[in-house]
């Protein structure tokens, strides 16, 4: 029961129903350790939900090419197939989505999803799984809860939505909890309490935790290690320390740097990265952010740079890291 | 501020293929889709051209030759039960049934967009009635509403064209209404609203643009209804009256011929079946074309 | 005591003056009103003459309805709105008139353009309503394309869904710009961008206020944003004003419970630092069926007796920053900070 107990090698995601193959993640190496929570940062297109998806193989996959291996507790997820992966999903593996709407049935009430999610997977009564409903529903702090598992979705706030998924998420205890931006659609007051929900259920369940945002803040709040990602790769990684106070890509650098922090001086303006994020139909043949770095150099332009290792844990894939 | 706009800038601007060009190039690249328009271009052109091509008078019967079947010396379609060549009357029939089919779509378009768009772009207390005025039309079946019109009108092709027109302008209504429905609360919308423009010009410049690709598409899906329809009242005399050739009439003097000659009696039907179904690929084509994005 | 404090300094380009809207919730085809959101519920405020003014708050607290006010793209229930003294709608300020001077930014910049017209013919739609001509307005629009950073030769001619997010939201820029007004309101204007694009556009932002001499109106729910955009900061709840003063002021020492709960409710950057706890619990109530008194009791630490039966007024904490709150207030009879009601709450999360 060592080592990581999700590995990603080598990941790549193409999608292949459009004109042209869309390349949404470029080999992607990421390993989460048990009870850990790695944050995945980036901005739109840049593969950090793709990624994450692909661990549940939630894409199509007429449409979808998948390379490289995603092993979970040492199966290779990419070759499951059919009752395995039917069973994979929510057992070992469960996500949250950013809209709960989404993800909750509308036409049961919250409390018959859980019960039959929970049945799906074992062996249980009626009423034993519906005392484990009512269980999660106060561990995840839903006021009155016997009340609201008879509550259909549209008749919670948004707040209750999400810790209704997060329970429907828990309800077949797995291991591995994927949230893509599951806090981002929520107001400022109810974000706070939703991370720092999530934080304590990870601690208490000893869960590995993915969490895909684009806002640093939110990864700061919550992660052990930061992936900054780009154009489908991870472009920095390292515990959040390091990535927040000594970021060595430039990509990060500037990411941080053109956060409005603070009041404004008269006549400041805000540090840019210049231009737009890369169409990843058409990805330049180097680096992928060389054309909105200001320091790319000619080697930036022709080969696309390796992961340097910085520390033990922190490296950066920049020509230029090391510097 | 002065600045702006007081010299004009009019360099040559890259300028993309707009909507209805990428739907026109999308649409020929629908093999099906442009087949069936040719097959419904021939048939109008064989309408519009009927008397120089029919080898026969489509009028002139002779008792003596009588139902013969198709494939027969001079007749290639065989005759009806009057005499009169089958081949000349199904040519000349198109004429009326094309017309029927199409004519009550268009007129129930115009006023049926009138008021679905009207309707949808007022909104409030103006919606209301008008809708529920629609919605009274709904309560009866398309088939039975056209046949109690037209019997209430009494025969004839003016008739039937009025008592379908009138059946068609309330599921257009509707879909005018519900598309422009939508597209009113679209933030483009509020915007042009909030430059100061009258609700005609949003109407004109921001709605019409929105809403008139599904309002014609839906149209379309019609004028196959339509066509079964007209002939259907004809069929049950209430349309067109003999000896007029008409796809839905000829369909009813030949059904006494269904044992003896049924492969001639089934033509007219045949005509019917293919026409709608062209209409039908044509509009499920232009359907998917117009599912773009912008 | 109502206060008016940007009013006495510098005189007001745009007043509102106890705006109210309410959306009746219809029960049936002729059925009576069921229920009404209020929406706004008396909001009053003075924009300056060339500040910035944030507005602040989570869904619900009724900022975008009060933009969609000044817009008047839905009319008040009651309230007053007036530019430059004038009440806008009448014959001193018609409301076309009013149009050309007060522009809107939406949030979703794909929604708010037309999928069937080119760029410039978006940005030119505004001063052809106005009377200019055609040439003038398409060459209007290539010259705000360029100011805008976008290059006309290559943009002027496409379709927004040719275009990138970031993109976009300067096309809605240029539009909005395009009938030289002298107000733009914002609403959530860089909301939907990526953090790299919005740099970009809040740079944009500032530089065009700058150089025509704009009056913002800057509508977001992201705090920091906020205030690195605006002079002045405006907090809603429940459509009522809570809080309002100079950002720095307000950001430093806020008089509002509410607004101290937001500021804390900020993402803390400093993985040594982290939240311990949220500063409040729950949802935002409903606008449907608000709280008596003050809107805030529910949720308020230092609620006490008086809180849930007496609604709070804007009262001055300095010369120009007031709250909505009895605490505020000497004279409104609250035990104050110190009471025994702050000890009585549960932390959760």
């Amino acid at each position: 029961m060592s080592g990581p107990i999700l590995a990603i090698e080598n990941l790549s995601v193409t999608f292949t129903g459009g004109a042209k193959p869309v390349r949404a993640v470029n080999g992607v190496d990421l390993h989460v350790d048990r009870g850990e929570t790695v944050a995945l940062l980036g901005e739109s297109g840049s593969g950090k939900s793709v990624t994450l998806r692909s661990i549940l193989r939630l894409h199509d996959a007429k449409k979808t090419r998948i390379d490289g291996r995603i092993l979970v507790d040492d199966v290779d997820v990419v070759s499951l197939q059919g009752q395995a992966l039917s069973d994979f999903r929510g057992k070992h593996v469960s996500m949250i989505f950013q809209e709960p709407m989404l993800a909750l049935d509308p036409v049961y009430t919250v409390g018959q999803q859980i019960i039959e999610a929970i049945r799906r997977h074992e062996l249980v009564s009626a009423k034993e799984a519906h005392g484990r409903a009512l269980a999660l529903f106060e561990r995840v702090r839903i006021p009155s809860p016997e009340r609201r598992l008879e509550a259909y979705p549209h008749e919670m706030s948004g707040g209750m939505r999400q810790r209704a998924m997060i329970a429907l998420a828990l309800s077949c205890s797995p291991r591995i909890l994927l949230a893509d931006e599951p806090t981002t659609a929520l107001d400022a007051t109810v974000q706070v309490q939703i991370l720092l929900l999530l934080r304590e259920l990870q601690q208490d369940l000893g869960l590995s935790m993915i969490f895909v945002t684009h806002d640093i803040g939110v990864g700061v709040e919550v992660a052990d290690r930061i992936a900054v990602m780009y154009a489908g790769r991870i472009v920095e990684i390292g515990p959040v320390r390091d990535v927040i106070r000594a970021p060595r890509h430039p990509y990060t650098v500037a990411l941080l740097s053109t956060r409005a922090n603070g009041g404004r001086l008269t006549g400041r303006r805000l540090p840019v990265i210049s231009g737009n994020p890369p169409n990843l139909a058409e990805l330049p043949p180097g680096c992928a952010f060389a054309p909105r770095c200001s320091k790319a150099i000619d080697i930036c332009r022709v080969s696309a740079p390796q992961s340097q290792a910085l520390s033990a844990q922190h490296s950066a894939a920049c020509h230029r890291a090391t510097e | 501020m002065n600045a702006i706009g007081a010299t004009v800038v009019l360099e040559p601007v890259q300028r993309s293929p707009g909507y209805w060009a990428t739907v026109i190039r999308r649409f020929s690249r629908d093999p099906l889709a442009v087949g069936a328009g040719i097959v419904i271009l021939l048939f109008i052109l064989m309408a519009i051209f009927a008397p120089y091509i029919v080898p026969h008078d489509p009028y002139k019967g002779m008792a003596l030759r009588r139902l013969r079947p198709p494939g027969s010396e001079g007749y290639l379609l065989g005759t009806d039960e009057l005499g009169r060549d089958m081949l000349s009357r199904l040519i000349y029939g198109g004429r009326l049934s094309l017309f029927m089919g199409v004519t009550p779509v268009f007129i129930a378009l115009f006023f049926g967009g009138i008021i679905g768009v009207t309707a949808g772009f007022v909104g409030g207390w103006i919606n209301t009635i008008l809708m529920r005025i629609i919605d009274v039309f709904f309560a009866f079946p398309s088939v039975l509403l056209a046949i109690a019109l037209s019997g209430a009108l009494g025969a004839g092709i003016a008739n039937g064209l009025i008592s379908l027109t009138v059946v068609f302008i309330p599921p257009i209504a509707r879909v005018a209404e519900s598309v422009t429905t939508s597209v009113r609360t679209r933030d483009y919308v509020e915007a042009a609203r909030a430059s100061g423009a009258s609700g005609f010009r949003i109407v004109r410049t921001q709605v019409l643009s929105n809403v008139a690709g599904p309002i014609f598409v839906y149209s379309m899906s019609l004028i196959a209804v339509s066509m079964i329809l007209a002939s259907g009242l004809s069929f049950l005399g209430l349309g067109v009256k003999p000896p007029e050739p008409e796809w839905g009439l000829m369909l009813n003097t030949l059904r006494t011929a269904i044992y003896s000659q049924p492969v001639l009696a089934a033509l007219p039907g045949l005509m019917i079946f293919i026409t709608s179904i062209m209409f039908n690929l044509l509009t499920d084509g232009l359907r998917s074309a117009m599912d773009i994005k912008a | 005591m109502m206060t008016s404090p940007a009013a006495s300094t510098v005189p007001a380009l745009l007043e509102v003056d106890d705006l109210v809207k309410h959306f009746p919730i219809k029960a049936g085809l002729f059925g009576k009103p069921s229920a009404v959101v209020k929406a706004v519920d008396g909001v009053t405020f003075q924009v300056a003459a060339g500040e910035t003014l944030g507005i602040v708050g989570e869904s619900g607290c009724g900022k975008s309805t009060t933009a969609r006010l000044l817009m008047h793209l839905i009319t008040p229930t009651s309230g007053a709105l007036r530019y430059m003294g004038a009440p806008v709608g009448t014959m001193a300020m018609p409301l076309k008139a009013f149009r050309r001077q007060v522009q809107m930014v939406f949030q979703d910049s794909y929604a708010s353009l037309n999928p069937r017209l080119t760029i410039e013919d978006s940005i030119a739609f505004g001063p052809k309503v106005h009377g200019v001509s055609t040439s003038d307005s398409i060459g209007r629009a290539r010259r705000l394309l360029d100011r805008v950073g976008l290059d006309p030769i290559r943009f002027a001619g496409r379709y927004p869904h040719e275009l990138s997010g970031g993109q976009r939201q300067r096309v809605n820029i240029a539009r909005a710009l395009a009938l030289e007004p002298s107000v733009l309101i914002l609403d959530e204007a860089v909301s939907a961008l990526d953090k790299s694009v919005e740099a970009q556009v809040l740079n944009l932002l500032l530089d065009l206020k700058d150089e025509f001499g704009l009056t913002y109106l800057f509508i977001s729910h992201d705090l920091e944003v906020v205030r690195f955009m605006s002079s002045r900061v405006l907090v809603m709840y429940l459509g009522k004003v809570a809080e309002v003063g100079p950002t720095e002021s307000l950001y430093n020492s806020s008089a509002h419970p509410y607004t101290t709960a937001l500021l804390g409710s900020m993402l803390s950057m400093d993985p040594d630092h982290r939240r311990t706890a949220a500063p409040l619990a729950g949802d935002p109530p409903n606008p449907i069926n608000p709280p008596s008194g003050c809107r805030f009791h529910t949720r308020c630490d230092f609620s006490a007796a008086l809180c849930s039966t007496r609604e709070p007024g804007l009262t001055a904490v300095t010369a120009l920053h007031s709250a909505a709150c009895h605490m505020a207030d000497p004279a409104s009879g609250h035990p104050g900070k110190s009471s025994a009601t702050a000890a009585k709450r549960v932390v959760s999360t």
